[in-house]
């Protein structure tokens, strides 16, 4: 799309945009070569600049046993609290969606959790989700040993799902909810005078109706995944017990910050950017094609 | 609702029920175990009921973490991130839409690669360059040959520095440089009638004039929106000030909480901990419930 009426003194035009091209090229662009350049090299333990080892970073990442279990753990911890909370939000928007009385409570309250910085809502899940002290204390009465997130690695991402699920039940109720209402009624009414129960009319109209909002929600709760994880990750569990839940951007964090290895850590951040890219790329393809079809 | 369905609106209200519980809970079990004392908080179960303590727990915390201060940086953070938006991708996007320069197309997909790599995953580098901002500048002069040439001709060694850490800036301005905001305005902007347009160039208003008088006044709904969700968003930050402040005099509220976690081998003083979590979630939750209108629709506004 094009204006048709526009000033003709562009060179003010390009004045408006430089604000914001100083800061991306600052703060963006170079940064992400400053990235791509330590990825590439190897700095000297005494000074004395870096050395060009080409791929090596890239090699010695990728036979490390330690990193292809922080991309496994990424990607379960991806999985299932992706399923998690867009399952639920899906069914409660499908629900609140038949208009019953009180539909507008929920349309308020289920946002709120969504507003909560993760880590404070991880500290929130850590308390109640503590062995010693809390609700899950009260199941190790009765079986002791039940649940331990600082021993059983199993528990401990199980918590940092649950807490992940919990803030984005709310932001994917708020689009499925939005995908819902703009079907128009008029269909689920004719479907309904064809006597379509309302099971039915989820499978064979809303459901159809909202895919792209589905695909959209996927990616976005993947790439959320890999980075809004990071405040759940090092409050409730500091990537233990026994790297159970160090997640790629947790790693990152560690590797460059505490170890120092900026060149490792650099070629991990490479990776991880072609990974959000691609999947980028992806959704635009996918919202594209459905542009197209409006 | 389109027919009668009795059994399965018992079930709907149910479920629906259920997950209000389920999004209710965490902030009821804070702020019960908010005011409970040391030893009804470590009760198993603990007592649901709400305990005496909650003023109490609250000054407690507040003074522990140093919240006062916290809370202020916090809200300055959130208030610049949220403003430097609100200014910077009018600007840009008023640049895009009305007018034609070359190189037009190529500044929207320099700022549209922007939404495609957040902070998180290029942290590292991020942070050398707001140790000293003029870092880029310094080496581009030294690889073009301007600081050889400057050397050469006053006799002085260029080394521009500026080291953003611990500062308001370093904490702001990275968090601008996306382009979350530019597209917003650029889908309101090419929705404004050109009769607007050319009715405002014809009574001789030229491009600031249109863009202050005309278009600002216009994009309210917009910058409310767009405000909003910044607001929070910058707020909950919390890996990009754990990062940048090394200094305790600007630390964010968020990053703060870490110090509230119980030690292992320490009094598990869980109802100091939850007390502070409920004074760090109330500010963006009461933007939430106030704001909920924006907030919603900037949300689907801005990741569209």
């Amino acid at each position: 799309m094009e204006k048709r009426v526009t000033f003709g003194r562009w060179t003010i035009g390009i004045l408006f945009a430089v604000p914001q091209l100083i800061l991306i090229f600052t703060f963006f662009y170079w940064p992400a070569g400053q990235a791509v350049y330590w990825s590439l090299t190897l700095q000297q333990p005494w000074g004395g600049g870096n050395i060009w080892v080409g791929l090596e970073n890239f090699r010695s990442i990728l036979a490390n046993a330690d990193y292809w279990n922080s991309i496994t753990t990424s990607l379960v911890f991806a999985g299932i609290s992706t399923g998690l909370a867009m399952t639920i939000a899906l069914v409660l928007a499908t629900l609140t969606d038949r208009q019953l009385a009180g539909s507008r409570l929920y349309r308020v309250v289920l946002i709120w959790p969504y507003g909560i910085a993760a880590p404070a809502l991880a500290l929130a899940f850590r308390f109640i989700l503590a062995p010693e002290a809390g609700f899950m204390a009260f199941a190790n009465q009765f079986w002791p040993g039940f649940w331990d997130p600082g021993l059983d690695g199993a528990d401990a991402m199980a918590s940092i799902i649950l807490a992940f699920s919990w803030k984005y039940v709310g932001y994917n109720f708020i689009f499925f909810l939005a995908a819902l209402q703009a079907i128009p009624r008029s269909l689920i009414e004719a479907a309904a005078m064809d006597g379509s129960g309302v099971v039915r009319r989820f499978r064979d109209i809303q459901f159809p109706l909202i895919t792209p909002t589905i695909f959209f929600l996927l990616v976005i709760n993947i790439t959320e995944s890999f980075q809004d994880s990071f405040g759940i990750v090092d409050i409730m569990t500091a990537g233990g017990p026994a790297n159970a839940t160090n997640l790629m951007v947790y790693k990152i964090y560690s590797d460059g910050f505490r170890g120092l290895d900026y060149s490792g850590a650099a070629a991990q951040s490479i990776i991880l950017m072609l990974l959000i890219v691609a999947l980028t790329i992806v959704q635009f393809r996918f919202i594209e094609r459905r542009v197209h079809y409006r | 609702m389109v027919e009668r369905t009795p059994i399965l609106n018992f079930f709907t209200h149910l479920i629906l029920f259920a997950g209000f519980v389920f999004c209710i809970a965490p902030f009821v079990i804070v702020a019960i175990a908010a005011s409970h004392n040391l030893k009804d908080v470590n009760d198993v179960p603990m007592s649901l009921l709400p305990g005496s303590d909650f003023f109490v727990n609250i000054k407690t915390a507040w003074t522990t973490a140093d919240l006062g201060p916290k809370l202020f940086n916090s809200f300055v953070m959130a208030a610049g991130v949220a403003a430097g938006k609100v200014i910077i991708s009018a600007l840009t996007a008023f640049s895009i839409v009305y007018f034609r320069y070359p190189g037009r197309m190529l500044i929207f997909w320099l700022i549209f690669v922007t939404l495609m790599l957040p902070l998180e995953v290029r942290i590292v580098p991020t942070y050398a360059v707001v140790a000293n901002v003029l870092s880029p500048y310094q080496a581009i002069m030294d690889v073009t040959g301007i600081s050889w040439l400057i050397e050469k001709i006053f006799g002085v060694q260029v080394q521009l520095s500026l080291g953003l850490l611990n500062s308001y800036t370093g904490l702001i301005m990275p968090l601008i440089a996306t382009a979350t905001g530019t597209f917003l305005y650029r889908q309101f902007f090419l929705t404004v009638p050109d009769e607007l347009t050319e009715a405002a160039r014809m009574d001789g208003a030229g491009a600031l004039r249109f863009f202050i008088d005309i278009l600002l006044p216009l994009s309210r709904n917009n910058m409310a929106a767009l405000g909003t969700i910044m607001f929070l968003w910058a707020w909950n930050q919390y890996l990009w000030p754990l990062l940048i402040t090394t200094d305790q005099s600007h630390a964010t509220a968020v990053t703060e909480l870490k110090q509230l976690i119980p030690n292992v081998g320490g009094a598990p003083e869980w109802h100091i901990a939850m007390a502070g979590t409920l004074i760090v979630m109330l500010p963006p939750l009461i933007v939430v419930v106030l704001m909920q209108r924006w907030f919603v629709r900037g949300l689907i506004a801005t990741e569209k």
